[in-house]
């Protein structure tokens, strides 16, 4: 893949006196943020731009004031608040609809996020490697018997993410591609809004709203079963809230780590003097997991905030009641953080990206998608070394649109 | 050194944990920090400051 560096000079929105519309569009290499947020950050880190509703809100692209914002106390993540840069039309209904702890702020946010994070502890995590190690094997076996090609993306990269929220979760299998399915109708920004409502009522009400009742009704061992009996049940949370807790758990929980995935192994197979050395020494995997996190950053859209006082930063002033979109891609590729910030490199340490953000509202389930990506890039390296891209860069389908960036396919032989 | 930690803020994201394993811990029932270590070896000293950088909460200090 080539990186054009100069492909922000020419026509840049920014540079031409109004305020350019937002998100801009990725050119040039599918894995670089789009190229005019490399000269924003150079030239006007903290910006003014117009967004999909005509609102104007604040885009922050350097690495020391994303992590700041993100943990001000003065920014609120409340999706409630009417200068709230909502993301696009499906992701700012399902959120206003079924809100979950992500938009919210302290003291709600503190209690909803409470009843979920000792599922996700770094010990309770690292008890499920063994399951995890096995799904990635069994799934391996099966792509090795097909021989190739294999679309990594259906064998392995979505499967497993998928398989193991549904087993946390306590969801059927069979129904996977249902809410994968009625997930991404919801959280693609080229969905006309009036489908986007539509597949909102039916994932949510319809979908997830019986899988509550019918864990009322009969309670087994998973997540979703305890939180209807020590949370619902006693009237702790309202069953809308139960549904906005699980659409996040369920959409989530396995759209960000499949993606990442999918795109950290194409980083690697069109790297393969990086791809190589991680063959020939797995010592370098956890490394290369965290370079991947934030080379690829598949949570594209950028941390959504609102100013609830005036805030000094970078030479402006966000006033009290203005939107902030903290771009995580655009940090992460900041060169006074990570020296040559655009090139992919598995050796450097990369440790401190933002790709799962920063403050109180950082990933939960960051526990587990490292030990998903560990397990499955490390499994991968070792028993089909000699993987490789089996079409080219330029017929590759990536999600550009969606909440979160990804591939819809990843064809590989070997 | 000396590490202090505000438990109220944190968030239970992990972070210390994996940066420095044998300073702090998470409480099985809510993944809430558990200091293991308030005055740690010296040579721990580069692990507790990575702790501090990644802590997402800004929930950790060191007194040197």
């Amino acid at each position: 893949m080539s990186v054009s560096h100069d492909a922000a000079a020419a026509g840049c929105p920014f540079h031409a006196g109004r305020v350019p519309d937002y998100p801009t569009r990725r050119s040039g290499c599918p894995l670089d943020p789009p190229p005019e947020l490399r000269e924003l950050r150079k030239t006007q880190p903290i910006a003014r731009v117009k967004m999909w509703t005509g609102q104007e809100a604040w885009l922050v692209t350097r690495y020391e004031d994303v992590r700041a914002l993100l943990a001000d106390p003065r920014v609120s993540a409340d999706n409630s608040r009417p200068g709230y840069p909502g993301a696009n039309p499906g992701m700012a209904m399902v959120r206003a609809k079924y809100p979950s702890f992500i938009t919210m702020d302290a003291p709600q946010h503190p209690y909803f996020r409470r009843m979920l994070t000792a599922d996700f502890t770094v010990k309770r995590i690292e008890a499920m490697r063994p399951r995890i190690q096995s799904l990635v094997d069994e799934r391996i076996d099966a792509i090795l018997a097909k021989g190739p090609p294999a679309d990594i993306v259906h064998e392995l990269t979505l499967a497993l993410p998928m398989i193991m929220i549904c087993d946390l979760l306590g969801v059927p299998y069979e129904d996977q591609h249902y809410f994968h399915e009625k997930g991404m109708v919801i959280a693609n920004g080229k969905t006309p809004p009036a489908v986007a409502s539509a597949a909102i009522v039916e994932l949510c009400d319809g979908y997830i709203g019986s899988l509550i009742d019918r864990k009322n009704a009969d309670p087994g061992e998973d997540m979703f079963s305890r939180l209807v009996v020590t949370q619902l049940r006693p009237g702790h949370i309202t069953k809308q809230q139960l549904i906005g807790i699980g659409r996040l758990l369920l959409v989530a929980g396995h759209e960000t780590s499949a993606n990442t995935m999918s795109l950290g192994l194409l980083a690697l197979l069109e790297h393969p003097e990086q791809q190589k050395a991680l063959v020939e020494d797995p010592s370098l995997l956890n490394g290369a997991i965290e370079e991947i996190l934030r080379y690829v950053d598949a949570a594209h859209a950028g941390r959504r905030r609102t100013a609830i006082e005036d805030i000094e930063i970078g030479g402006v002033t966000i006033r009290a009641g203005e939107g902030i979109i903290c771009h995580n891609p655009a940090a992460d590729r900041d060169p006074e953080v990570f020296p040559d910030a655009d090139r992919f490199d598995i050796r450097r340490d990369a440790r401190g990206h933002v790709a799962f953000g920063f403050g109180v509202h950082q990933c939960l389930g960051q526990p587990l998608a490292r030990a998903e990506l560990q397990i499955a890039i490390g499994t991968l390296m070792r028993r089909i070394p000699t993987m490789r891209l089996a079409v080219p860069v330029s017929e590759l389908d990536f999600k550009e649109d969606n909440f979160v960036y990804g591939i819809e396919h990843l064809p590989v032989a070997w | 050194m000396r590490v202090t930690i505000e438990e109220d803020k944190c968030c239970g994201a992990g972070q210390c944990v994996l940066a420095a394993p044998t300073v702090f811990d998470q409480r099985e029932e809510d993944g809430i920090v558990i200091l293991l270590d308030e005055t740690p070896p010296d040579d721990k000293l580069a692990e507790v400051r990575q702790a501090i950088r990644l802590c997402p909460a800004l929930a950790i200090k060191v007194e040197v």
